[in-house]
C-alpha cells in the first residue's frame, strides 16, 4: 500500500519537486497524517533530501505526523472569536478532556486544533466538528457537542 | 451545467451569441436563491436548497422554478439568506420550517412574508429588497456586486451577467500596453494591503527580460476578522479568473497560480470547478478568443502559514519549500517563481480588472480619494449590530462604515477602538472615527488598509490583551528566519504576559517602545516590520490602560484574569443556587432565595458564575 500510494501520488505531480506540498496534502489525505516511512520514500521517489520534506512537514500548520484522532474538532482563535471568548472555550475543552491544541485526547477520540481565523467572522466563536460548522458556541455548548461526539461512539 | 453540448466559445461574437441563448432559455423563470456561502452554510444553508428542490419537483404546476445556489450576500449575521426572483425579495435568518410558507406565499403566490423580510431594529420599517436595507444602501458594490446573484458552481450564470465580455474586449481588441494604460487612469492599487499601484507592477513585469513570465492570485487571505477574498473566491469565482486572463495578456504570461489558504474548502472547490469549465468553453487554454494568447491556470492549497501571504514566501512555497521570505534586492516581477519575472496580486485587486475593462479606467477612478481610487471590501465584525462585508468607496469615514452600516456597537455598549489592518494594524479610537478610510489616511494613523478586516471593539476589550493577542499569534507565524523578529516579538510578548497578569514593572513601557523600533528596522520583510504596530498604535491612544495595568494591577476593561474580582449584587441575586451548584472551587455560598457569596480566598476567577448567573447578579469589580 504505502510504496504504491507513494508513487502514484508522485506521479500524479510528473514527480516535479515543486508539486511537494500538494503531493504531501495527497498522502495526509490519505492516511489521515504523515507517516515516516512514507516521508522517507517520497525523499527516494523525488530524489529530495529527506531533511527538505521534515522541514516542510514542519513548517507548514496543517502537516502532522502523528495520526489523528476518530473526529477533529477545529476551534477558530481568529480576532473576532477571541474577542468573543474563544481562549476561555479553548481553556475550557482542555479542561474537560485533558487535551491540548494540536494534541489527540488519550481515548483518540478527537484530534483538538486551534487554528487562526476560518474566515466565518459573522458566526464568530466557531467551531468546526469534522468540517460541520457551530456557530456562537460557549463553553458548555462546545463540551456538549464534544460530549454528543462520545456517545454515538 | 444544463448543457449536455459545450459550446466552445471562440470569439467575441460566439460569446455573444452564447450568451443570448441563455437568456433565452432563462427568460421567465422563477429563481429561488439560496446563499451556501460559508456562513449560511454554516446555519443549514444546504439543507434549504434540498427542500427548495423538493418543493419544485412536488408542485410541478406549469411555472418554472429554479432553486440555484448562490454565494455570500454580505450579511451573515442574518443568515440563512433566500432571495426570490422576481422582485428580489430577500428573506434573512430563514430555517426548514419557513420554506413550505416561502414557497406558497411568494414563489406561487406572489406575496410577502413579512416576518422574515429585514426589520429596521430603531423604525421597525419593513425591507423587502437588498437595495432597501440601511447595510447594502450606503455600499457601492463593484467586487461584490454580482455576489449572491450568481451559481457559483454554474459558468452560464456568469456568461449571462456579462462575464467574460471584458476578456473577450482585451484580447480582441487591446494591446497589451492599452490594457496596462487603462489600469493606470484607473488609479487601482494592490488591496491584499500594500497598496502598490497594480499597473506599475505589471509594466515592470512585462518589461523585465526573460521568455517566460507566470502570474499569481494571492488567495492566502491570513488576516485574522478578514474573509472579503474568501467570500468573492467562493461567490464569484469566475470573475478572479477574468482579471488573472486579461493581467496576464497585458503581461506575457501563460501561467497563472492561484495560492488558496487550507481553511478555504469551498473556495478551492468552486475555484477548481470554474477553472473546469472555463477551459471546457475554451476561456482557458489554447488561443483564447481565437487568438494566439494561450493561458492556463492552477490551483496550490497553502498549508497553514501565515507568513506566505508576503510575495517571495508564498512563491517558494509554490516551489514546494518552507514558506520563508527573502529580501527583495530583486524585485519578485523580475525574479520571482522559479526565478521567472512574476506578477502577484490579490483576489480582490484581480476581481476589479474585469470591470475597469469594461467601463474605463477613468469610470474606476471616478470613485475614491485622491490617492486611493475605487472601492474596498471589508468585512466589518466584532462588536458590531451589523457584521459582514461591506463594500464602500474609498474616503468613506470610518464612522458611516460602523454606525450607517453597521448599525453601532452590539447591545448599546461603549465604542472604545476598530482594528484594521490585521496583525500588521492597528487599533483606532473614539476621536479618529471621522477619518476617511484610503491608503494613506489609515497607514497616518499608525494603521494601515491590510486586505481588509476591520473589528469593532467595545468597553469590554481590554487594549493590552488586545496587543497581547496579535503578538502571540505572529510569534506562532513567523517563520524565524530573522532574528529580530523571531526574539524580538517573544520578548515583547513576554513582558505583555507580565503586565496583563499583573506582574508589570516601571520600564516596560519604554522597553516594549524599544523592541517595537528594532523590530521595525531590522527585520527582513513586512511581517517583522509591521509586528509592533499592535503594541504601538494601542501605546499611543491607549497608554493609560497600560500604565493602569502596571501601577494599580487593575484591568480597566475587567479582561485580565487576577486583575479584577467577581462580587454578587445582593440587590439583583435571587439565590437561585445555580452559581454555587455551577462553582468548581466551592466558593460560593447562600440559602435558597437569598444572595449569596463569594468567598474571595477560595475563588480561582473561572467566571463559570458570571457565565450562568440568570440574573446579571455577578457582578466584575
Amino acid at each position: 500500500m504505502g510504496e504504491e500510494l507513494i508513487l502514484t501520488v508522485a506521479d500524479r505531480y510528473e514527480r516535479d519537486e515543486g508539486m511537494l506540498i500538494p503531493m504531501m496534502q495527497d498522502i495526509q489525505k490519505e492516511m489521515g497524517y504523515l507517516p515516516p516511512e512514507d516521508l522517507r520514500r517520497l525523499s527516494g521517489v523525488l530524489e529530495i533530501p529527506l531533511v527538505r520534506i521534515y522541514g516542510v512537514a514542519t513548517f507548514y500548520s496543517s502537516f502532522r505526523l502523528a495520526p489523528k484522532g476518530q473526529h477533529d474538532i477545529t476551534l477558530c482563535m481568529g480576532t473576532v472569536c477571541f474577542l468573543k471568548g474563544s481562549g476561555k472555550i479553548s481553556e475550557a475543552i482542555c479542561n474537560e478532556f485533558n487535551v491540548e491544541p494540536g494534541a489527540t485526547t488519550e481515548d483518540r477520540l478527537f484530534t483538538m486544533s486551534a487554528v487562526n481565523c476560518v474566515g466565518a467572522c459573522a458566526l464568530a466563536p466557531v467551531m468546526i466538528v469534522d468540517g460541520q460548522y457551530h456557530d456562537h458556541v460557549t463553553m458548555d455548548s462546545a463540551i456538549k457537542i464534544i460530549r454528543g461526539l462520545k456517545e454515538e461512539g | 451545467m444544463s448543457s449536455s453540448h459545450i459550446q466552445t466559445i471562440t470569439s467575441p461574437e460566439s460569446l455573444q451569441k452564447f450568451r443570448k441563448s441563455i437568456e433565452g432559455k432563462t427568460a421567465g423563470i422563477k429563481v429561488i436563491r439560496v446563499c451556501i456561502g460559508t456562513g449560511c452554510a454554516a446555519k443549514g444553508s444546504r439543507k434549504l436548497l434540498e427542500l427548495f428542490q423538493e418543493a419544485v419537483k412536488e408542485s410541478g404546476n406549469g411555472i418554472r422554478v429554479e432553486p440555484k445556489s448562490v454565494g455570500c450576500h454580505g450579511l451573515c449575521e442574518r443568515g440563512p439568506i433566500v432571495v426570490i426572483e422576481p422582485g428580489d425579495i430577500i428573506y434573512m435568518g430563514v430555517e426548514e420550517p419557513d420554506v413550505e410558507e416561502i414557497y406558497r406565499e411568494t414563489v406561487l403566490g406572489g406575496r410577502i412574508v413579512e416576518r422574515l423580510v429585514y426589520k429596521d431594529p430603531e423604525t421597525g420599517a419593513l425591507s423587502k429588497t437588498e437595495g432597501e436595507i440601511p447595510f447594502y444602501k450606503a455600499q457601492k458594490r463593484i467586487v461584490l456586486k454580482e455576489n449572491g446573484n450568481l451559481n457559483p458552481k454554474n459558468i452560464e450564470d456568469y456568461i449571462l451577467k456579462g462575464g467574460y465580455t471584458a476578456a473577450a474586449k482585451a484580447l480582441s481588441s487591446m494591446e497589451p500596453e492599452e490594457i496596462i494604460e487603462e489600469v493606470r487612469i484607473s488609479g487601482l492599487r494592490g488591496r491584499g494591503g500594500g497598496g502598490f499601484p497594480t499597473a506599475r507592477k505589471w509594466q515592470s513585469c512585462r518589461e523585465a527580460p526573460g521568455e517566460e513570465r507566470y502570474v499569481i492570485c494571492n488567495g492566502d487571505e491570513g488576516d485574522p476578522g478578514a474573509f472579503m477574498d474568501r467570500s468573492i473566491m467562493e461567490g464569484n469565482p469566475h470573475a478572479v479568473l477574468e482579471g488573472m486572463i486579461i493581467g496576464a495578456y497585458a503581461i506575457g504570461a501563460n501561467q497563472g497560480y492561484i495560492y488558496v489558504r487550507n481553511e478555504y474548502p469551498l473556495a478551492v472547490e468552486h475555484l477548481t470547478g470554474a477553472i473546469n469549465q472555463a477551459k471546457e468553453y475554451g476561456l482557458l487554454g489554447d488561443n483564447i478568443f481565437g487568438t494566439d494568447f494561450s493561458f492556463d491556470i492552477r490551483i496550490n492549497r497553502g498549508g497553514g502559514a501565515f507568513v506566505c501571504g508576503e510575495s517571495t514566501a508564498l512563491m517558494a512555497s509554490l516551489e514546494g519549500r518552507t514558506g520563508e521570505p527573502r529580501a527583495k534586492y530583486v524585485h519578485t516581477v523580475e525574479s520571482g517563481l522559479k526565478g521567472v519575472p512574476t506578477n502577484l496580486n490579490n483576489v480582490e485587486t484581480w476581481s476589479n480588472i474585469p470591470s475597469i475593462i469594461n467601463n474605463g479606467g477613468a469610470w474606476f477612478a471616478s470613485i475614491g480619494t485622491e490617492g486611493s481610487k475605487g472601492t474596498k471590501v471589508f468585512s466589518l465584525v466584532g462588536k458590531v449590530e451589523n457584521t459582514g462585508l461591506v463594500e464602500i468607496p474609498m474616503g468613506m469615514t470610518l464612522r458611516e462604515i460602523i454606525y450607517d452600516i453597521g448599525g453601532g456597537v452590539k447591545d448599546g455598549k461603549e465604542f472604545k477602538a476598530v482594528q484594521t489592518g490585521g496583525p500588521s494594524g492597528g487599533c483606532i479610537p473614539q476621536k479618529y472615527l471621522d477619518a476617511p478610510v484610503d491608503f494613506d489616511e489609515l497607514t497616518k494613523l499608525g494603521s494601515m488598509m491590510g486586505s481588509g478586516g476591520m473589528i469593532v471593539m467595545d468597553e469590554d476589550t481590554c487594549m493590552v490583551n488586545v496587543a497581547k493577542y496579535f503578538l502571540n499569534f505572529l510569534k506562532e507565524e513567523s517563520c524565524g528566519k530573522c532574528t529580530p523578529c523571531r526574539e524580538g516579538v517573544s520578548q515583547m510578548l513576554h513582558i505583555l504576559e507580565r503586565i496583563t497578569a499583573g506582574d508589570g514593572r516601571e520600564g516596560d513601557i519604554e522597553t516594549l517602545e524599544e523592541l517595537a523600533l528594532l523590530l521595525r528596522d531590522t527585520s527582513l520583510c513586512a511581517l517583522g516590520q509591521t509586528a509592533a504596530n499592535p503594541v504601538l498604535s494601542t501605546l499611543k491612544y491607549f497608554r493609560k490602560e497600560y500604565e493602569t495595568h502596571i501601577r494599580e494591577r487593575k484591568c480597566p476593561a475587567k479582561e485580565c484574569k487576577g486583575l479584577f474580582t467577581y462580587e454578587i449584587d445582593p440587590e439583583a441575586c435571587k439565590g437561585c443556587m445555580l452559581c454555587l451548584k455551577n462553582c468548581p472551587v466551592d466558593a460560593i455560598t447562600g440559602e435558597r432565595k437569598q444572595p449569596h457569596v463569594i468567598n474571595q480566598e477560595i475563588c480561582t476567577l473561572c467566571g463559570t458564575c458570571f457565565e450562568k448567573c440568570p440574573f446579571g447578579a455577578v457582578l466584575k469589580v
